[in-house]
């Protein structure tokens, strides 16, 4: 998100890490997740699930900053995001560590 | 079956999993469908509030928003068309310790069980009514309702509906309703706020969510599901505490949400034990 100014304790805050999962044989593909992802990091992948819908992926994994719009937004209770391990405030953080457990590939 | 990623632990579940029948999913509602959005905020707001889930009941009518009963690992009840709420009222009345939750839509609550909607606003039964307005009579093919708006398309109603449609927010107000408030699918954080504020305060409390119907009402009418998404964005405004009488859903001007009537008023239970079982 771009700032026209930036914010003045911009350093002190910590921002929380996300981690995407999702139930995809629940999906529908409504696409409600991928249009109202504060920080656009979902798109349609090519997979099929059970019904043969295509069920959203993460692009830029890292990015999540766990504000669960997308858990709250699913019609289907498909999607849901947790705390990545080591970002909750207090603990070092520790971005590059998290980016690699993000989003289990899921079948 | 889920492949696990090298690091990742054990997946961790959905956090409403505790609260729905999985067996059961996925649920019936068409890819999107707004009511399954409210369905996973009203449960939010249980889990929120701190209520005892065990002295919990959720009631459903008849129609799409009807199976939301069925969904909920709490105890529901699938009732006949139109009689969610004398049913709850029922409840209510028999066990005053219970928390009623009534999940339904605008055709069950609003035309066939609308005589049953003002009375219980009248008595200030203790429940809380989450009616899911699609705008039409979705599960039967898309006929026209009490809340289609006017000149809107319909099966029944092909050139365009003639009639003006119910202003729920007035209804609810006029008939004695102590908390009234109007969301739309889109402000699910909204939606979720007023169901818990609703589950933990006494009285009749009233939410109307304005939710898409893709396959019936839209598609009638040339809007996809996230051109509605994007019009809740763009034709709507928060005005808590606005004149209910101005309330209607028009979304060629702007659409007013908010929480509009919270107000206090001894409830049927609380009146009805001091005059008949004093000790």
């Amino acid at each position: 998100m771009d700032f026209w100014r930036v914010p003045l304790d911009a350093e002190e805050v910590i921002v929380s890490r996300g981690i995407v999962h999702f139930v995809e044989d629940r999906c529908k593909g409504c696409g409600y997740c991928i249009q109202f992802c504060p920080k656009k990091i979902l798109q349609t992948s090519t997979r099929f699930n059970k019904k043969s819908y295509h069920p959203p992926e993460v692009t830029k994994p890292e990015e999540c900053v766990n504000c669960h719009f997308c858990e709250i937004i699913c019609p289907e209770l498909a999607i849901y995001s947790v705390e990545a391990p080591g970002s909750e405030p207090g603990e070092a953080q520790q971005p590059d560590d998290a980016g690699d457990t993000c989003c289990p590939p899921v079948k | 079956m889920a492949v696990q990623a090298k690091k990742a632990p054990i997946e961790p579940k959905h956090p409403l999993d505790d609260l729905i029948r999985t067996d059961r999913m996925p649920h019936i509602w068409c890819p999107g469908c707004g009511i399954g959005t409210v369905f996973s905020s009203c449960l939010h707001a249980m889990l929120a509030s701190g209520i005892d889930l065990d002295k919990t009941v959720m009631v459903s009518g008849i129609g799409c928003s009807g199976r939301g009963a069925g969904y909920a690992k709490v105890d529901s009840f699938h009732t006949t068309h139109g009689r969610a709420i004398p049913f709850a009222t029922g409840m209510k009345v028999a066990n005053p310790d219970l928390h009623m939750i009534v999940f339904s839509g605008d055709g069950d609550l609003f035309a066939i069980g609308g005589n049953h909607f003002i009375h219980a606003a009248r008595r200030n039964i203790d429940m809380t009514v989450i009616c899911i307005n699609n705008l039409n009579y979705g599960m039967t093919g898309g006929q026209v309702a009490a809340t289609t708006p006017s000149l809107a398309r319909t099966t029944t109603t092909p050139l365009g509906n003639p009639d003006s449609p119910f202003n729920l927010p007035l209804l609810a107000y006029a008939s004695g309703a102590t908390y009234v408030a109007r969301w739309t699918m889109l402000h699910t954080r909204e939606v979720t706020d007023s169901i818990q504020t609703c589950l933990t305060r006494k009285g009749f409390s009233f939410v109307e969510v304005l939710a898409p119907c893709p396959v019936n009402y839209g598609r009638r009418n040339k809007e996809r599901p996230l051109d509605t998404l994007k019009m809740y964005q763009d034709k709507t405004i928060i005005k808590n505490g606005a004149n209910p009488a101005e309330l209607g859903v028009d979304f060629k001007k702007r659409v007013v949400l908010g929480t509009f009537v919270d107000v206090e008023r001894p409830t049927f239970t609380e009146t009805y034990d001091k005059l008949y079982h004093k000790e």
